[in-house]
């Protein structure tokens, strides 16, 4: 695990973090640190709360307790788009895809911040706008090309299957250049394949130096790739480790084959 | 246009869609007064023109951005009121007066909008509705400076001396204006403001966690929407000589999200087409005399039923903040 830091402060820091839906106790005391070029994945069984704690951290519930900090600063609260300033992106178990959009025009909004033209430039056409959006098309597809959609680039969102679309939100997300990456189940609903290749590109992504966090039920990929693990189980952290010390751990075992996890069970035998 | 295309070497880009709509518009302003036999029709499509121009505005802001304003109808009441109000109480000539209640406007809609889109989902269109109350209140109230319920005549617009009158005139005052205004639209559409837009209308969240400051864009959405309906309000009210509170009431805001989904959200040709069948049809539906509205609503329905099953759930559900 420390052979895999590139630096000593940590990306991503949650400090120990709670949140309160109507009185009841959703999260509570989740810390974690995650580092440059690390991957770190968070499993538990279904409501344990992996996906609250993302949406905590990329700001978009405010948590009741606790802090956030990015590359040691304070961004608890912070709205997405600040987070995103910071280095934060992130992707969705559920989808969001701008579906009226192509794919390529998908990674292109990912590169909004990097875009530099102003709001007359805009309106008027100038030519550095048609300058800038060449350089965001020629951006956008070669990260396409690195997620391996490059042949549906100009293909409407709304028309890509499933598995294309998992990775058109990595593609999107990577395209803000991110030095923190949450990644909500990307290999959901993937085949075998597909499977590997997300598991190839976050290992990339993670090599690149980014600190992502993963959120995944497919514990194959997750004992796989990960260089520590947090079990969440009921909104409390169980255990942190690495991937041997989880599987060892009698504590992760009892909580999935409890009455809440035997489905993960299951997943984590196949 | 085909001929210009036919031209070009064939290793050139096939044209964009930005520049066939362009090029669209352009054609038939240009070519309609040639078919025209009578005045009436010139007065009928500077009409047109100028409600094209206020919807092709309404347009960023509901078709791409997905925010729906209900009272869109008050920022061309401050355009034509400028231009009635300057030269008759502040003698103001009526082009400066113009260029005021539109700079006027886009502050207006600068200030009401910067609190609203802090906030999600119906807040927008019930502020922009009680604005548009408000503000048309205002028109009805103040007699002493719009004339009150009766309206007030606007000064004829001169130029060096030139009295800017006739149908004709008009027609293409009204017609380069939509041009130029589609033109923007269309650049608008095709920038980086104009893809981080349709984001939002897609996904918000996701908008936001690439960098979107989404209060921000739809907050420019708006203030440009203003900006195109005082435009068209200054125009209106030159044209015709005389202003009255219609222009500014609940019932012309409703048209012009009217003229907007039966267009077609999102398309600026669409949006002219909207305007095109709100402004004409019941020009052409006199003939029925009393059923004239009753066949015009039933007309819309079938619209909206048989050409935009898509997008027709209901007016607000159609926008993003209905859904998330």
């Amino acid at each position: 695990m420390t052979a895999t830091r590139t630096s000593n402060a940590a990306a991503l820091e949650v400090d120990g973090v709670g949140i309160s839906f109507g009185g009841i106790r959703a999260l509570d005391g989740v810390s974690f640190r995650a580092h440059p070029g690390e991957v770190f994945s968070i499993i538990g069984p279904n409501g344990a709360g992996k996906t609250t704690l993302f949406n905590i951290v990329s700001g978009l519930y405010r948590p009741t307790s606790g802090r956030v900090r990015i590359a040691g600063q304070e961004a608890t609260g912070l709205a997405p788009a600040r987070l995103a300033r910071r280095g934060l992106s992130r992707t969705f178990q559920n989808l969001q895809i701008f579906f009226r959009m192509t794919a390529v025009e998908n990674v292109m909004v990912g590169r909004h911040m990097a875009e530099k033209t102003g709001f007359f430039a805009d309106l008027l056409a100038l030519p550095s706008v048609g300058r800038q959006n060449r350089a965001t098309r020629a951006a956008a597809l070669a990260l396409l090309d690195r997620v391996g959609l490059a042949d549906l680039a100009d293909q409407p969102a709304g028309a890509l299957p499933y598995g294309a679309l998992k990775r058109l939100e990595i593609a999107r997300a990577l395209a803000t250049e991110p030095k923190v990456l949450l990644l909500d189940e990307p290999a959901a609903g993937c085949n075998a394949v597909e499977t590997e290749e997300i598991d190839q590109l976050i290992h990339a992504v993670a090599e690149g130096g980014v600190a992502v966090v993963l959120v995944e039920h497919d514990m194959k990929l997750v004992m796989k790739i990960s260089s520590r693990i947090l079990v969440l189980v009921q909104g409390k952290p169980l255990v942190v480790g690495t991937p041997a010390e989880v599987r060892a751990d009698p504590r992760v075992i009892e909580a999935y084959l409890g009455s809440h996890g035997e489905t993960e069970a299951a997943r984590a035998d196949r | 246009m085909t001929d210009a295309a036919a031209t070009s070497p064939p290793s050139r880009r096939t044209w964009s869609p930005r520049l066939v709509s362009l090029v669209f518009v352009t054609v038939v302003v240009a070519v309609l007064p040639l078919v025209f036999p009578s005045n009436y029709y010139l007065r009928v499509a500077s009409l047109v023109w100028t409600s094209g121009l206020a919807v092709v505005g309404l347009n960023l802001l509901m078709g791409l951005a997905g925010q729906v304003s209900l009272g869109h109808a008050a920022f061309l009441g401050i355009g034509a009121y400028a231009v009635a109000i300057g030269p008759t109480h502040l003698g103001v000539p009526p082009i400066p007066s113009a260029l005021a209640g539109i700079a006027l406007s886009a502050l207006v809609a600068w200030i009401v909008g910067k609190p609203i889109f802090r906030l999600k989902g119906y807040y927008l269109a019930v502020a922009t509705l009680g604005f548009g109350l408000l503000l048309a209140l205002v028109l009805t109230s103040e007699s002493a400076w719009t004339g009150g319920p009766d309206g007030m005549p606007v000064e004829r617009v001169e130029l060096f001396g030139w009295r800017v009158t006739g149908a004709l005139t008009w027609y293409w005052i009204t017609g380069v204006a939509l041009i130029i205004g589609v033109a923007l639209a269309l650049n608008l559409e095709a920038s980086p403001t104009g893809r981080a837009l349709r984001a939002l209308h897609d996904s918000e969240v996701a908008a936001s966690v690439v960098g979107v400051d989404a209060a921000r864009l739809k907050l420019t959405a708006f203030v440009v929407a203003a900006v195109y309906a005082a435009t068209s309000g200054a125009l209106l009210a030159l044209m015709n000589g005389f202003v009255t509170p219609d222009t500014a009431s609940f019932m012309h805001s409703v048209e012009f999200v009217t003229m907007v989904v039966i267009g077609g959200m999102g398309s600026v040709v669409g949006a002219l087409v909207g305007a095109a069948i709100l402004v004409a049809l019941p020009q052409a539906l006199t003939v029925l005399q009393e059923y004239e509205t009753a066949v015009l609503g039933l007309l819309i329905m079938v619209f909206m039923i048989f050409l935009r099953q898509g997008i027709v759930p209901g007016l607000i559900g159609l926008f993003r903040g209905m859904r998330r």
